[in-house]
């Protein structure tokens, strides 16, 4: 593996429930700083995919890699669990319910895993808070409950959270999708914010305007494969595949 | 002889001394029932098995065997082993005990309607097993369970009565001293009654503000 191009790797990637197989030998690899879109419709494995570079959703079989780091490393279960604890510090994920704390304030809900996992101070604590909220527009509202928040609203801090351990990598699953057409905005527009940063992110999304305007590549998955994979106006303007086409005229319709 | 409610007067420090101490006994016993509860609960759900079953066939002993019993047994059956407790300290385990069994179970259904994206959401961000159970899933759980661990704190009151028969002054054991001296059960009892009542009362206005506060913090 070339350490200095590949930043993030999948490296043929199965996963099965029972006899249903869910994603089919995948691999692909990821830059540092690249945005990737992965599209494609319901039960595609994108979300599965997703999950499993952070083994939320463990695979049955393959490879990953973050920055020479084997995340799905075999390891005896309690040395797994202090080794993936430490990995997962490094891949901030964006839910599609958000899973804000509800029992804890904006704040605490940002601080909480920098608190327990980086021992810092109340002092580096606030600060943190202040400057993470500031990223998402959220600081007027740090001392809220999230059942004080709209969904943009919940899904902005969520973002901030994930961001306050600063991971090398954004894992995004459908972060919009549960979000009223008008709430979608300021969501996209705190992501496309972090792509200018040069933040790298994988996402996972139904919105094609999204993953056309903002992403440096787009990969669409079916069935459990990979159909199509390329620059946006490629895959958009140009796709190769008959499932491509049909998948993008599709959601076009909508 | 007609009923004279002066005669309380004679011996309101007596019956004041054992409000004092039924106080006490249901403070204490709650918290145990609720510290312990919550522990059983995660013992329940989350430790291995050598754990776990020790755990619930002590569970099943406090659950299966009258109050009453295991008062006396942690009270007298333990000094036949050396454990020798005051009978205070015995009341409010044995009651605390108890309670915390029915508040265990109570405590895991509590746990497991916790949504499983916090649990998702929190190990995602590197947190371990057991600081998510303990920062995350627990104190969601205790929230939503405060309303029916409140109805047991009541019921822990009244069933504090009980520990009179080892020998703790609480109202009950000071009324029976009080009709001792005085031959007067009627209005002594009478008494008791309205004290436990009064201090029912008290305790239902506390755990109404322990549910307020807990709600806005959701």
């Amino acid at each position: 593996m070339s350490e200095t191009e590949t930043y993030l790797e999948i490296r043929n990637a199965k996963k099965s429930f029972g006899a249903l197989d869910v994603l089919h030998d995948i691999s692909l690899s990821v830059k540092k700083g690249e945005i990737v879109a992965l599209i494609g419709p319901s039960g595609s494995g994108k979300s599965t995919l997703l999950r499993a570079i952070n083994d939320l959703e463990p695979l049955t079989s393959g490879e990953v890699w973050l920055e020479g780091v084997h995340v799905n490393k075999p390891l005896s279960a309690n040395a797994y669990e202090s080794h993936i604890n430490k990995v997962r510090q490094d891949i901030g994920m964006v839910f599609q319910h958000f899973n804000l704390f509800p029992h804890l304030k904006v704040r605490e809900n940002v601080t909480l895993a920098p608190r327990r996992l980086r021992g810092i101070s109340s002092a580096e604590a606030d600060t943190l808070a202040r400057e993470e909220l500031e990223k998402v527009g959220m600081l007027e509202r740090i001392d809220y409950y999230p059942s004080q928040l709209s969904g943009g609203q919940k899904q902005r801090v969520a973002i901030a959270r994930a961001l306050a351990m600063k991971p090398k990598v954004m894992l995004f699953d459908e972060a919009t999708s549960a979000l009223d057409p008008e709430l979608v905005e300021e969501v996209n527009l705190v992501m496309k914010k972090l792509a200018q940063e040069h933040m790298t992110m994988l996402v996972v999304t139904h919105e094609m305007g999204f993953a056309e305007s903002v992403c440096d590549r787009v990969i669409f998955m079916d069935q459990g494969y990979v159909v199509e994979e390329g620059p946006p106006e490629q895959v958009f303007r140009n796709p190769t595949s008959d499932r491509t086409r049909t998948f993008l005229r599709k959601s076009s319709e909508h | 002889m007609r009923p004279d409610f002066s005669v309380l007067l004679n011996f309101w420090d007596t019956l004041a001394l054992g409000a004092f101490w039924t106080i006490a006994l249901t403070g204490v016993a709650s918290v145990i029932s609720v510290v312990f509860g919550i522990l059983f609960a995660v013992v329940a759900l989350y430790a291995p098995a050598p754990i776990r079953w020790p755990v619930r066939a002590f569970e099943w002993v406090f659950m299966g065997t009258p109050l009453l019993l295991q008062l006396f047994l942690i009270y007298f059956g333990l000094i036949t082993i050396g454990i020798d407790l005051p009978a205070f300290v015995a009341g409010a385990l044995g009651l605390g005990l108890y309670f915390a069994v029915y508040n265990s179970d109570i405590i895991q259904a509590g746990i497991r309607a916790v949504d499983p994206g916090q649990t998702e959401a929190a190990r995602a961000l590197g947190l371990s097993r057991w600081q998510t159970i303990r920062d995350v899933t627990v104190p969601q759980a205790v929230r939503s369970v405060v309303p029916p661990i409140g109805n047991n704190t009541i019921a822990l009151l009244k069933d504090s009565a009980l520990v009179s028969v080892i020998g703790v002054a609480e109202l009950t054991l000071a009324a029976q001293q009080a009709i001792g001296r005085s031959f007067r059960p009627l209005e002594f009892y009478v008494a008791a009654a309205v004290i436990y009542y009064a201090i029912n009362l008290a305790l239902e206005a506390v755990l109404r503000r322990i549910e307020r506060r807990i709600s806005l913090a959701r």
